[in-house]
C-alpha cells in the first residue's frame, strides 16, 4: 500500500516540534542587563578658584553593572574603573576592577545572597550597607546574607561579612540579624483593622583585633534598636531607639561612653495639605568596622540629616553634615495647596510649603575623666545643647500662571557654624538670605525654556552671590543649559569671580551624553532633567550614561 | 529525498511564523520587596494591571523634573486610565532621611499614583536605573518595552503616545 506523504504521522512531528520550539523560546530563559557611566574631566588648573594642575590633564570615573537572572536565580557583578580619579574623590579608589559580584537564590521564601550585597535594618540607625555612585559612597558588605519571610507578616534577615575598603575590605567583622512584624498580617484579629502597626528590633556586632599599645579596646562592639511604626490613613508616626555599647575610636577620641540614637518622624496628610514634625537626638553613634577611620569609609550605620534637600544652587552653598558624636535636631514642615479656581490659588492652583530646620550640640557636663574612666562627658536626655549648628528657615510658593508658564519663588534664610559642620576653628557664624525666582515656559510641545534666577546675601565668607541659569529643551532629546554664579560680593576683588558653565546634552531612551565647559562648584546639580551630586570642578567635562 | 524536503519546508513555513519578530523587550520585573505608605512589604513580582499598560517611575523628594514629571502626569492621569486604563506606579528611592516626606508630598499634591519606597534602593538597583527621574513602560505581558532617562517639558504627552500603542498592541521600535 502507497503511503500517503500527508499522514498525521508526517505532519505532526514538524507541528509539534515548531510549538514547542517557539514555546520553550517565550518562557523566561536566563536574562542579561546592565547599567554603564562614565564621568570624564579634562582640567585645567586655575589657581584662583584653587583648583590644582592636574599631570594626567583627564581624569575619569566609570563603572559597568552586569545583572543575569533567570527565574528564582540571578547573579552579577560591577567593574569600576578610576583612571586616575576624579578631583574631589577620595584617592584611594585607584585603577580598576572588580570590586563588586554576588549569586542569589530565592527557594520556600527564604532568600540567599553569596558575596557583595547592601542592606538596611530599620532606618538605618545601627546598620545601613548602601551606595551613592555619584559620591563615591559605598560599604558594601561582602559575605551572606540571608532574608527569610517563614510565615505571614514575618520578616527575619541575618548578615555578615566584611565592608569594602576602596578595592580591598576593612579589617572588622561586621554580623547582625534584623526581625519585622507587622502586625496586622500575622495576627488574625488585627487584619482589617484600619490603624496598620509595624515593630521590628535588631543586633548587630562588629569584632576587630585590639593592637592599640595604650588602651584596653573592646574587640566585639555590639549594638541594638528597636522600632514601632503606626500608620492610619492620614497619619504616620515612627520611632526608633539604639544602643551602642562602649566603641573606643579615632573619631570619638577613644572614649569609653556608650552610644544612643532616638528618631521619631511624625505626619499627618490629606489631600492638598501635610504637616510633618520630625526630631533627631545623636549621642556618640558613629559605628565603623576600623575603629582608626575617621572620614566616609567603612560605616556600618547611616544617621539621617534631617534637613531638606535643596535643589537650587546657592540654597546648597552651606549644606548641614550630620554630627555623629553628638548632635540634637529637628524638622518641620507644611504644604498646603490652593485650589484651583480659588482667589489666592488662581486657575490652575498654588502649591505653598514652609519649612524649618535645624540643629543643636547636646547639652553636655564635662567628667574630667579622660586619664581614667574616659567617657568624657554625660549628657541630659532631654535637654538641648546651647551651640548652634545649624538653622534653614524655608519658604516657597508654586504658580502655573498659564498653559505655557509656571514659576517657583524661594526663599531661606540660614544659619550655618563652619567650625562644627566643617570640622575648622576660628571662623564666625554665617547668616545667609537666599532668594530664588525660577519658572519654565513653554514655547510649544517641543521647545521650552527654563530660567532661575538667585541671589545669596551674607556679610560673612565669601560675601554676595548673584546666579542665573537658562536651559533650553529641544524635544525630548535634547538640551543646551548656560549657568554663571558670579561671587560679586567677595571682599578680595581678585575672588569676584564668574563660575561660568556651559552644558549640552543628548538624551534617547536609557542613554544620556552630556558635555560641558567651565567652573562648577560643588553640590547636588540638576541639569537637563536629571539631578546628581558633583564635585567642585573647571574644565571641560563628558558624562554618558546607558542602561541596557 | 522529496517527503524529506517537503517536511523540512513545512517546518520552515510553520516555524517562521511563530519566530516572526516580536516586539523587543527588556525583560519582566525583578522580584524585590518596596514598602507601600501603609508599611507593608509589597515584592514587586506582583505588579500587574489586568493586561493594561503599567507605567513604572523612579522619582525622589529632592528631585524637581522628578515631581514636575509626575505633576504633569497627574494633570491628564484620569483622561490615561479611561482611554488606556494605564497604572502609574511611583517608586520613590529617598532613604531614611526623606521616607517620611514621601507621604507628605503625595498628599500634599494629591497624585492618585500607587506609591512604593524603596528605601535602600534595592529595586533600583535590579532595574538598573542610574538616576532619577527614570521611566519605563510595561506591556499588558508586564514586559519592560520602553525606558527613559530624564524629564523635559512635554515629556508626558510623549509617554502617552507610547502608552496608547502599548495599549494597542502596537509595536514600540523607539
Amino acid at each position: 500500500m502507497k503511503k500517503k506523504f500527508f499522514s498525521i504521522k508526517n505532519i505532526l512531528f514538524p507541528i509539534l516540534f515548531c510549538i514547542s520550539y517557539s514555546l520553550s523560546a517565550q518562557n523566561n530563559e536566563g536574562q542579561i542587563h546592565g547599567n554603564f557611566e562614565i564621568d570624564a574631566q579634562y582640567y585645567n588648573p586655575d589657581s584662583a578658584i584653587g583648583a590644582p594642575a592636574v599631570p594626567e590633564k583627564i581624569l575619569s570615573n566609570g563603572f559597568l553593572n552586569i545583572n543575569y537572572t533567570n527565574g528564582n536565580i540571578s547573579a552579577g557583578l560591577r567593574y569600576e574603573s578610576y583612571l586616575d580619579v576624579m578631583q574631589g574623590f577620595d584617592s584611594r579608589y585607584q585603577g580598576t576592577g572588580i570590586p563588586y559580584r554576588y549569586f542569589e537564590y530565592n527557594v520556600d521564601k527564604l532568600d540567599v545572597t553569596v558575596g557583595s550585597y547592601y542592606e538596611q535594618f530599620g532606618s538605618g540607625l545601627i546598620f545601613r550597607s548602601y551606595e551613592a555612585r555619584g559620591l563615591l559612597y559605598d560599604n558594601a558588605m561582602d559575605g551572606i546574607r540571608l532574608r527569610y519571610n517563614p510565615y505571614k507578616g514575618v520578616y527575619i534577615k541575618a548578615i555578615i561579612g566584611k565592608q569594602r575598603e576602596f578595592f580591598s575590605e576593612g579589617p572588622g567583622l561586621v554580623r547582625g540579624a534584623d526581625g519585622e512584624l507587622e502586625l496586622n498580617e500575622l495576627v488574625g484579629g488585627m487584619a482589617k483593622m484600619k490603624t496598620h502597626i509595624i515593630v521590628g528590633g535588631s543586633f548587630v556586632s562588629k569584632y576587630q583585633v585590639d593592637q592599640d599599645p595604650i588602651y584596653n579596646l573592646p574587640q566585639n562592639v555590639g549594638a541594638s534598636a528597636a522600632r514601632i511604626n503606626i500608620i492610619r490613613k492620614g497619619i504616620n508616626l515612627y520611632g526608633e531607639y539604639a544602643y551602642k555599647i562602649n566603641d573606643p575610636s579615632t573619631f570619638n577620641h577613644y572614649i569609653y561612653k556608650p552610644g544612643q540614637a532616638l528618631f521619631i518622624t511624625t505626619s499627618y496628610y490629606k489631600k492638598g495639605f501635610s504637616i510633618m514634625l520630625d526630631g533627631e537626638r545623636l549621642d556618640n553613634m558613629d559605628y565603623k568596622s576600623d575603629r582608626t577611620q575617621t572620614g566616609s569609609i567603612l560605616d556600618i550605620n547611616y544617621l539621617p540629616d534631617l534637613t531638606l534637600q535643596h535643589t537650587e544652587e546657592l540654597m546648597t552653598f552651606y549644606p548641614y553634615a550630620t554630627q555623629p558624636n553628638g548632635q540634637v535636631s529637628f524638622e518641620s514642615e507644611v504644604q498646603y495647596k490652593l485650589k484651583k479656581e480659588s482667589l489666592l490659588g488662581g486657575h490652575y492652583g498654588t502649591d505653598l510649603l514652609v519649612n524649618f530646620s535645624g540643629s543643636n550640640g547636646l547639652d553636655t557636663i564635662n567628667l574630667n575623666d579622660m586619664s581614667t574612666t574616659r567617657n568624657e562627658y554625660k549628657s541630659n536626655f532631654l535637654s538641648v545643647g546651647k551651640e548652634m549648628f545649624y538653622r534653614d528657615c524655608f519658604a516657597s510658593v508654586h504658580h502655573k500662571f498659564s498653559k505655557k508658564f509656571t514659576g517657583t519663588a524661594e526663599y531661606a534664610y540660614q544659619i550655618y557654624n563652619k567650625n562644627v559642620i566643617q570640622g575648622q576653628v576660628g571662623w564666625p557664624m554665617i547668616y545667609a538670605n537666599i532668594g530664588v525666582f525660577n519658572g519654565v515656559y513653554k514655547f510649544n510641545s517641543d521647545h521650552a525654556l527654563t530660567f532661575d534666577i538667585e541671589h545669596l546675601a551674607t556679610k560673612q565668607d565669601m560675601g554676595n552671590w548673584a546666579s542665573l541659569l537658562l536651559e533650553f529643551s529641544m524635544g525630548s532629546n535634547w538640551f543646551v543649559s548656560a549657568l554663571d554664579e558670579y561671587n560679586y560680593g567677595n571682599s578680595n576683588p581678585a575672588q569676584q569671580i564668574h563660575y561660568f558653565i556651559a552644558n549640552a546634552g543628548y538624551m534617547i531612551n536609557a542613554n544620556r551624553i552630556t558635555i560641558g565647559y567651565g567652573k562648577q562648584r560643588a553640590g547636588i546639580f540638576c541639569v537637563g532633567g536629571v539631578c546628581r551630586n558633583v564635585p567642585a570642578s573647571n574644565g571641560f567635562t563628558l558624562s554618558v550614561t546607558s542602561s541596557f | 529525498m522529496k517527503k524529506y524536503f517537503l517536511s523540512l519546508a513545512i517546518i520552515a513555513f510553520v516555524g517562521s511564523s511563530f519566530t516572526e519578530p516580536q516586539q523587543k523587550t527588556f525583560g519582566k520585573l525583578p522580584s524585590v520587596n518596596v514598602t507601600a505608605l501603609d508599611g507593608s512589604v509589597f515584592n514587586t513580582s506582583k505588579i500587574s494591571n489586568n493586561g493594561k499598560p503599567i507605567i513604572i517611575d523612579f522619582w525622589a523628594t529632592w528631585c524637581k523634573p522628578c515631581k514636575k514629571e509626575l505633576d504633569a502626569i497627574a494633570e491628564d492621569y484620569p483622561d490615561w486610565q479611561k482611554e488606556t486604563g494605564v497604572k502609574v506606579i511611583a517608586i520613590s528611592i529617598d532613604d531614611s532621611r526623606a521616607a517620611a516626606e514621601v507621604a507628605a508630598d503625595v498628599n500634599a499634591k494629591g497624585w492618585t499614583y500607587d506609591v512604593y519606597i524603596d528605601e535602600n534602593q534595592d529595586f533600583k538597583r535590579a532595574m538598573n536605573v542610574n538616576n532619577v527621574p527614570f521611566t519605563f513602560v510595561l506591556n499588558g505581558n508586564g514586559e519592560i518595552v520602553w525606558k527613559h532617562n530624564s524629564y523635559a517639558d512635554g515629556d508626558a504627552d510623549k509617554l502617552y503616545e507610547i502608552v496608547k500603542k502599548v495599549a494597542k498592541g502596537e509595536k514600540i521600535t523607539e
